[in-house]
């Protein structure tokens, strides 16, 4: 298609390509005027300085501490300024504004598994709406892979056993590489899944379609993952069936007093643990409270809970997490089924 | 100070007689090289060895770059291309470069440049060589039996609970490498503090000595990190206690940390002997001391010590808090000041110099012209919020062999030209020579520039196939590669030819300053028939009678 073109930029698709771009454009700058000087010394003393007798000998110059300074401190300033900016940008990564739209991704060898939060999932293909956020929470079944969209100039490692979040806005309508970035095995290279930007209300009638979940071919256990709350439950539902079906609600119960504490109103507060600390409870903490529970137990609890590790899939930990998160004070999620649904099945984690 | 004393036989006997019996001659029988303690026999040792791993990983590099000539992934199975690559990063970094300076033109020239007749520990010189060759036959045999496909980084979990490839053979091989490293950066030391020439003080040193200074301090505080990690990824994989593996606790991240709080250093020890080589071969060919003398020697130990220090920019994408990347990103850019204080000072050393351009000059101002974009390519990657554009792309793949190619490899090059009449007591053919230096240097141009270009529109590292509108820029690089192919294998021809039909050298065919070019071509087995005594400053071109000052006394 464009075989034979020489495209010097990757197109730019989203709210952060233009200012990346403007920076690389500094630094190339930067790059020449050093680049031109050193070059213009070693040409032209090579030229005007050439040994043209063979018993020539050179000046004696032994230095200049003056210019030893100029050229320590003229290269330092420059690298602060360089530092400077490439921080501002980074800042500008890491903070993804409070109303974006959610995407749970999940890397595996050799595919992306994607939900939104409402419900639909993707495998290897992400649609997102033009103009807003997009908030990609991610994590991995298996080795470490990188999420990396060029047209956006975003980049964000997947890691197993941890949740690390990345955001972007995309601005123009289109199709672009979704690549994984980090070497993960035989397949990485064809680890390849692409982004689809769509104006607003075509994204909206897209998300609200119910088409089968997609099945990625030769995964049997991807296709139980999806299995409790029917394929496309959103994951607050499909969190809320697994709190159940797991007994969580047994101790978890919603007005308090079981052998855990409430869950209700908990998410994105600061929680007292028993050594005395505070911990931010979100995504990362709720997610070691499931593996691994005794790591750090809220005041006035014991230390009893179960773990459920290997016991439940990414995206089962993640379902669970927005079913937490939905748990408002005001409004539980669904009303009070919750705390009286008896435990489901003698295979509840114990 | 103290040199120890030269063999009477070698002192009292007749000067002629001294003249023709060198190191080379002094025995013909194999065992007379292979249990040898000279340290001159065992840097021709180590200079055979890395030349056949040299071959060895290039080979690997043309399968790559064959197979990148297309878009599909035809001519390699993935499994195999990533075979390739791991062996091709595996054996240039830690059979090649890491040892290729210091082992073969640090070996030979440390102690000839400081007066002594041989390093501090002679036999633990040849112990390292044996070490180095014990792990070179374990990486042989993981290729052998099927290769490695993690990568040279062998990042966990893969590394530890998913590749099914030759890991542990790997692992042991890069294990044991490293004792030849820090056995050799041990002596060095030593050697350096305590058996210099009466007169050679510190500030007297060439440069190529501080260079391997510096170099040596990190082998030795550097190098045992990476064995206990590599250590720690055969544990995990043999026996899976979660070191490494989140679903037993541990820490997938963590070996990252490990893993390149040596590697970040070993850049610096692949790179610091090249620009100890620049140094010498650029005063010798512009006539004229060094610019800057002192702050080139202290830009060698700033570079060794904050390198050990920014090890982190090479985990800014990978969750790493968000204030770690801003002390990794500043320090990065801290390292970057004396590099650059080297370049000028190569630079401002032409002026007004007498310069003429033999092939290792040639090679040498190519060094600083490769190393320059390489460096400043590093401002890029070192400013976080540009690299979580390119990390990771074939913009780190061109900045890396930029410096580490570019600047290590023409380095060893331009030195090995440089010092080839003194090692051997053959001159090569000076025409080819430049031609060489000249094919390497667009080349290699040819081959990385285009993956600049690459990385920025996208293209990860590592890809086995790839989509089509990165064609042309790949088609370029592989044809830049097979034009440093040929650059390449110019010198092994004719510097082998020399060995046999090369007009014999002088003692100082350069007119070089320096210990080492005032003893024979090749020297004799005790370097100097007697104690040389230093009264002057170094690179003291200019005057004669600053020139017989260095000579011996």
């Amino acid at each position: 298609m464009r075989a034979y073109d020489f495209p010097l930029f990757p197109e730019q698709a989203s709210t952060m390509a233009a200012q990346v771009d403007y920076f690389y454009l500094f630094l190339i700058a930067v790059s020449l005027f050093f680049g031109v000087i050193i070059a213009a010394m070693l040409v032209g003393f090579s030229i005007r300085f050439r040994r043209r007798n063979p018993q020539d000998v050179g000046h004696h110059i032994h230095g200049s501490t003056l210019l030893e300074i100029a050229w320590s401190v003229i290269p330092f300033g420059i690298t602060m300024v360089i530092f400077a900016w490439g921080v501002w940008l980074f800042f500008g990564f890491s903070r993804p504004p409070d109303n974006a739209h959610e995407v749970f991704v999940v890397g595996k060898q050799w595919m992306w598994k994607l939900q939104h939060m409402e419900g639909r999932r993707e495998i290897n293909e992400l649609h997102v709406p033009i103009g807003q956020a997009v908030k990609l929470t991610m994590t991995s079944e298996d080795v470490i892979h990188s999420f990396y969209i060029p047209a956006f100039r975003m980049k964000f490692d997947v890691l197993p056993g941890r949740y690390t979040t990345s955001w972007f806005e995309a601005t123009k309508v289109g199709e672009y590489h979704l690549f994984c970035a980090e070497y993960c095995g035989t397949e990485h290279s064809g680890m390849i899944g692409k982004i689809v930007v769509m104006e607003p209300a075509a994204f909206e009638k897209w998300l609200s379609e119910q088409p089968p979940a997609p099945q990625p071919p030769g995964h049997p256990a991807a296709a139980a993952v999806s299995a409790p709350a029917g394929a496309a439950a959103s994951p607050v539902a499909a969190g809320e069936a697994l709190f159940t079906a797991r007994a969580c609600a047994t101790c978890h119960l919603p007005q308090g007093g079981g052998l855990g504490p409430s869950l209700v109103g908990v998410f994105g507060h600061m929680v007292k643990l028993s050594d005395g600390s505070e911990v931010l409870a979100d995504e990362a903490y709720v997610r070691e409270s499931i593996l691994n529970p005794t790591a750090k137990i809220v005041q006035g609890f014991q230390p009893v809970m179960p773990t459920f590790q290997g016991q439940l899939s990414e995206e089962q930990v993640m379902q669970l997490i927005q079913y937490i998160k939905s748990l408002d004070k005001g409004a539980p999620a669904s009303g009070q089924g919750v705390a009286q649904t008896a435990p489901v099945g003698a295979d509840s984690a114990s | 100070m103290a040199t120890p004393a030269l063999k009477p036989v070698a002192a009292g006997a007749p000067p002629a007689e001294r003249m023709r019996r060198s190191y080379l001659n002094a025995d013909y029988s194999v065992a007379s090289w292979l249990l040898t303690v000279d340290h001159k026999r065992i840097a021709v040792l180590y200079l055979i060895s890395v030349t056949v791993f040299f071959i060895l990983g290039g080979l690997f590099a043309a399968g790559v770059r064959l197979e990148l000539l297309t878009p599909k992934g035809d001519l390699l199975q993935a499994d195999t291309y990533n075979k390739f690559f791991t062996m091709h990063g595996v054996v240039m970094v830690f059979f090649f470069l890491v040892p290729s300076i210091p082992a073969t033109l640090g070996n030979f020239l440390v102690p000839m440049m400081i007066g002594a007749r041989d390093l501090a520990f002679p036999r633990i010189n040849l112990l390292s060589w044996y070490v180095f060759i014990l792990g070179g036959a374990f990486a042989l045999a993981a290729m052998i039996f099927g290769g490695v496909d993690t990568g040279w980084t062998f990042y966990t979990p893969y590394s530890t609970s998913y590749s099914v490839t030759n890991v542990m053979l790997a692992a042991v091989g890069i294990f044991i490498t490293g004792f030849a490293s820090i056995l050799t950066g041990l002596n060095f030391i030593v050697t350096i503090h305590r058996m210099r020439a009466p007169g050679l003080t510190w500030f007297r040193l060439p440069l190529f000595i501080w260079a391997h200074y510096a170099t040596s301090l990190i082998m030795v505080l550097g190098t045992p990190v990476i064995a206990i990690t590599i250590f720690l990824v055969a544990i995990e994989r043999g026996l899976h206690i979660g070191i490494f593996d989140p679903a037993l606790g541990g820490d997938p991240v963590l070996f990252q940390h490990l893993f390149w709080f040596y590697s970040h250093p070993a850049v610096y020890i692949m790179i610091l002997p090249g620009m100890g080589v620049i140094s010498e071969i650029i005063t010798c060919f512009a006539r004229k001391p060094i610019f800057g003398y002192s702050f080139i020697a202290m830009s060698s130990l700033a570079i060794a010590v904050l390198g050990f220090v920014v090890w982190g920019h090479h985990l800014f994408t990978s969750s790493q808090s968000v204030y770690a990347a801003l002390i990794f990103s500043i320090l990065s850019f801290a390292v970057a000041i004396p590099s650059a204080v080297k370049v000028f000072n190569w630079s401002a050393t032409l002026y007004r110099g007498a310069i003429s351009f033999e092939a290792p000059m040639l090679y040498a101002l190519g060094f600083i012209g490769l190393f320059t974009v390489g460096g400043l390519t590093g401002l890029f990657l070192a400013a976080i919020g540009l690299d979580l554009h390119v990390h990771d792309t074939y913009f780190v793949v061109a900045h890396f062999h930029y410096i580490m190619v570019g600047g290590a490899v023409l380095a060893f090059l331009g030195g090995l030209h440089f010092w080839w009449p003194k090692m051997f007591g053959r001159m090569y053919p000076e025409m080819p020579a430049r031609v060489a230096a000249v094919i390497v240097f667009i080349g290699f141009n040819l081959t990385f520039f285009p993956q600049f270009l690459l990385g920025y529109l996208g293209m990860p590292r590592r890809y086995h196939a790839y989509p089509a509108e990165f064609q042309v820029l790949n088609v370029m690089s592989t044809a830049g590669a097979s034009i440093l192919a040929v650059g390449y294998l110019l010198p092994f021809c004719y510097l082998l030819w020399s060995l046999k039909f090369g007009p014999k050298a002088a003692n100082n065919p350069w007119g070089a300053t320096g210990l080492e070019w005032t003893t024979p071509s090749p020297p004799p087995t005790e370097n100097f028939a007697e104690q040389p005594i230093v009264t002057a400053e170094p690179y003291t071109y200019g005057t004669a009678e600053d020139l017989e000052e260095v000579s011996v006394a």
